[in-house]
């Protein structure tokens, strides 16, 4: 009797280990939406392409013989680059579009890089080694790769950055200033074109990141980043549309409760017993779980 | 007759290219007209794009030589893209249209199902290339497949592991079709071979980690882990379960069938079995196979012309011969003489396996179609 409450035990600890393994990587992927709302109130449907244009342009440039760390580095310039033309072609000629019609234009830049990967890159399903190799580390009962640590250690270190970014600096505070007010931000001498192009590299730059941490352990391909991006929306809204706590926050549950569901429960139920306790929590807290109250713009 | 000369008349005066489309119609006596549909585009086009060109290869090679009794053979295609409607419609047109001799075509169960009442009411015959064995199960009297079943490879692995003293195993499924069809076939098989399935766990297509469902199978008592899925699922889950530490045999279907799972899932691949069909060890195989020549020249013509070989462009060439050496065996294109040869094809030995066909079984293949194979040294061998 003792030794199966010890199992079970031992059992717990592991789906909470996975769970919060996997939450990190949903909480950098809901990150990305963050800096978008917080510089529009828009949410940027494009940013799951972001996360797979990362991971991608990385197996692109290994396989043109460019040394890993080099690549890593290339492959987060030029998706920021895809995110500074994203706002730059496709946002910007759009400007005094609604907020809606805007987010419909991040809907079909979603489709656009994806069909362009799948031209690039074709349908293949592309591995990418991890940054410090496969032996799984044992911490007590619970069982975790290399890569797991990694993702939870930078999305540590992204998500203080993203806080600081917006609380210390002024170019955060600008950014913030054009969500609430764009003809109010551009009066006191903002640039607030220069800031949401800045906010679209920034958001594609941590997508990219997120890719590239994420691919050697689930790997990659054209269409990987439609459910990441889901996924993250979905820790976003949980935890807060625009809060990048709530967006990590969001993350980590959503992974533990996708872990249990699927260890407690029932695995084939594991995506619908998540989003049930999602709706639950936005039923009682409709800004999410560190979201700002919303403040009527008058 | 005279309706068809009006009908002609009318189609000459709306456009001159229609006119010389129906020249084609009529001289139609002179040619065997194969007709297909397939997923060339969209999602399945892994499926119908090797098909596809297969057809072509053959049919162009074929003509070549003179075709089949003195006749050219025509193929007539569309591209569903992986669209089970619009096969419905393309198979009304081949029948009705371009009055085809016979169809050898439909790359997913979707596509093959839903267009199958259409054309067992036209009474044409109808070669499937999909997987479902739903398809030939019951038997319907004008359909018949090529591509082995997620039945076989069930039983095929259950026969390997009755062979290794297991009876008790976890099996991990993918959400899709695929995983889920061999989900229902593993649980409904198993007892047939007295085997207990201790653990039914599932993924979804897309999902980054399955630690917590292979937990869940670490601390059953499973002397096997049984895996049905497709793309990156079962190479995660082959990667976690060595993370996890376990050492029982771990199975795969034929689903990953193919050097990606090898590459994706790396060290931890070492040890797999999985059923697959011949043509991936084509090379291995022992001279005296009776199937190596058929894999062997099959193998090296696409990949002279194509590039790397795919199983499934391999069940367009069974289909495909199968049905043209109906046609030369009956001697005429008459639809239920073309029909009855299919239904009687003996021994005819394919890329698949080697067919036997009747009336009760309108796919023809044995256990012995799959090959039992193990992934040693980064490489598939040959399981005795």
């Amino acid at each position: 009797m003792l030794s199966e409450v010890k199992l079970m035990f031992d059992q717990i600890i592991q789906f909470l280990a996975t769970g919060l393994s996997i939450g990190s990587t949903y909480a950098l992927v809901g990150l990305g939406f963050a800096i978008i709302y917080n510089a529009s109130g828009v949410v940027n449907f494009a940013q799951g392409e972001f996360v797979m244009l990362g991971a991608m342009s990385v197996v692109g440039l290994l396989g043109a013989g460019v040394p890993y760390p080099l690549a890593l580095l290339v492959a987060i310039a030029i998706v920021t680059l895809v995110g500074f033309s994203l706002n730059k072609f496709a946002i910007e000629p759009a400007r005094g579009a609604s907020v809606v019609a805007t987010i419909i234009i991040t809907i079909g830049a979603s489709i656009l890089l994806r069909g362009a990967a799948l031209l690039i890159w074709g349908k293949d399903i592309f591995s990418m080694p991890a940054f410090t190799g496969d032996e799984p580390i044992q911490i007590g009962a619970a069982t975790l790769v290399p890569q797991n640590l990694w993702i939870m250690g930078i999305t540590v270190i992204l998500v203080l950055g993203v806080r600081y970014f917006f609380d210390k600096t002024l170019i955060g505070k600008a950014i913030l200033a054009c969500s609430c007010n764009k003809t109010a931000a551009g009066l006191v001498g903002i640039n607030v074109k220069l800031m949401l192009l800045t906010s679209y590299g920034l958001s594609a730059a941590i997508g990219a990141v997120a890719g590239l941490l994420i691919a050697p352990i689930a790997f990659t391909s054209f269409d990987a980043g439609t459910m990441l991006g889901l996924k993250g929306f979905a820790a976003a809204i949980l935890g807060g549309m625009g809060s990048s706590m709530g967006a990590v926050a969001g993350g980590l549950v959503l992974g533990v409760l996708e872990s249990l569901g699927a260890g407690l429960i029932s695995s084939g139920y594991k995506d619908a017993i998540a989003f049930v306790i999602i709706l639950a929590v936005l039923f009682f807290k409709p800004s999410g779980l560190f979201g700002f109250k919303s403040v009527d713009r008058v | 007759m005279k309706k068809r000369n009006k009908c002609l008349a009318g189609m000459a005066a709306v456009a001159l290219g229609m006119l010389s489309a129906s020249s084609v119609v009529l001289a139609a006596g002179d040619t065997i007209k194969v007709g297909t549909f397939l997923s060339v585009t969209g999602p399945a086009s892994f499926l119908g794009d090797p098909e596809l060109k297969t057809l072509q290869m053959y049919i162009e090679d074929i003509n070549a030589k003179g075709g089949i009794d003195g006749k050219q053979v025509e193929l007539v295609h569309y591209d569903t893209g992986g669209n089970a409607k619009k096969a419905v419609n393309f198979a009304k047109r081949l029948i009705k249209r371009d009055k085809v001799d016979v169809i050898v075509g439909g790359s997913t169960s979707g596509s093959t199902l839903a267009s199958m009442p259409e054309i067992e009411k036209s009474g044409v015959p109808f070669i499937s290339l999909a997987g479902s064995v739903k398809i030939v199960d019951p038997v319907s009297p004008w359909t018949f497949k090529t591509p082995h079943t997620d039945r076989m490879a069930a039983s095929k692995v259950y026969l390997d592991m009755q062979a290794r003293g297991i009876t008790k195993v976890a099996l991990i499924s993918g959400d899709g079709g695929f995983g889920k069809s061999g989900r229902a076939q593993s649980l409904a098989l198993a007892p047939d071979f007295g085997i207990t399935i201790v653990a039914d766990e599932s993924y979804g297509r897309k999902d980054t980690d399955m630690t917590a469902q292979v937990t869940n199978i670490r601390s059953s008592d499973a002397q096997a882990i049984l895996n049905f899925g497709f793309g990156s699922g079962p190479a995660i889950v082959t990667k976690n379960i060595r993370q996890l530490g376990i050492e029982l045999p771990l199975y795969q279907s034929h689903g990953v069938a193919s050097k990606k799972f090898i590459d994706l899932a790396g060290d931890a691949a070492e040890g797999v079995r999985l059923p697959a069909a011949a043509l991936l060890v084509a090379d291995k195989l022992d001279d005296s196979d009776q199937q190596k020549a058929v894999l062997v020249a099959y193998k090296n013509a696409y990949e002279a012309k194509y590039g790397p070989v795919s199983t499934f462009g391999g069940h367009a060439y069974d289909g495909l011969y199968i049905a043209l050496e109906a046609i030369d065996r009956a001697n005429s294109t008459d639809k239920t003489a073309v029909r009855d040869q299919i239904e009687a094809t003996k021994g005819f030995v394919g890329t698949s396996g080697i067919f036997t066909m009747s009336k009760d079984d309108h796919l023809g293949l044995g256990l012995d179609a799959f090959r039992m194979l193990e992934i040693r040294n980064g490489d598939w061998a040959l399981v005795e």
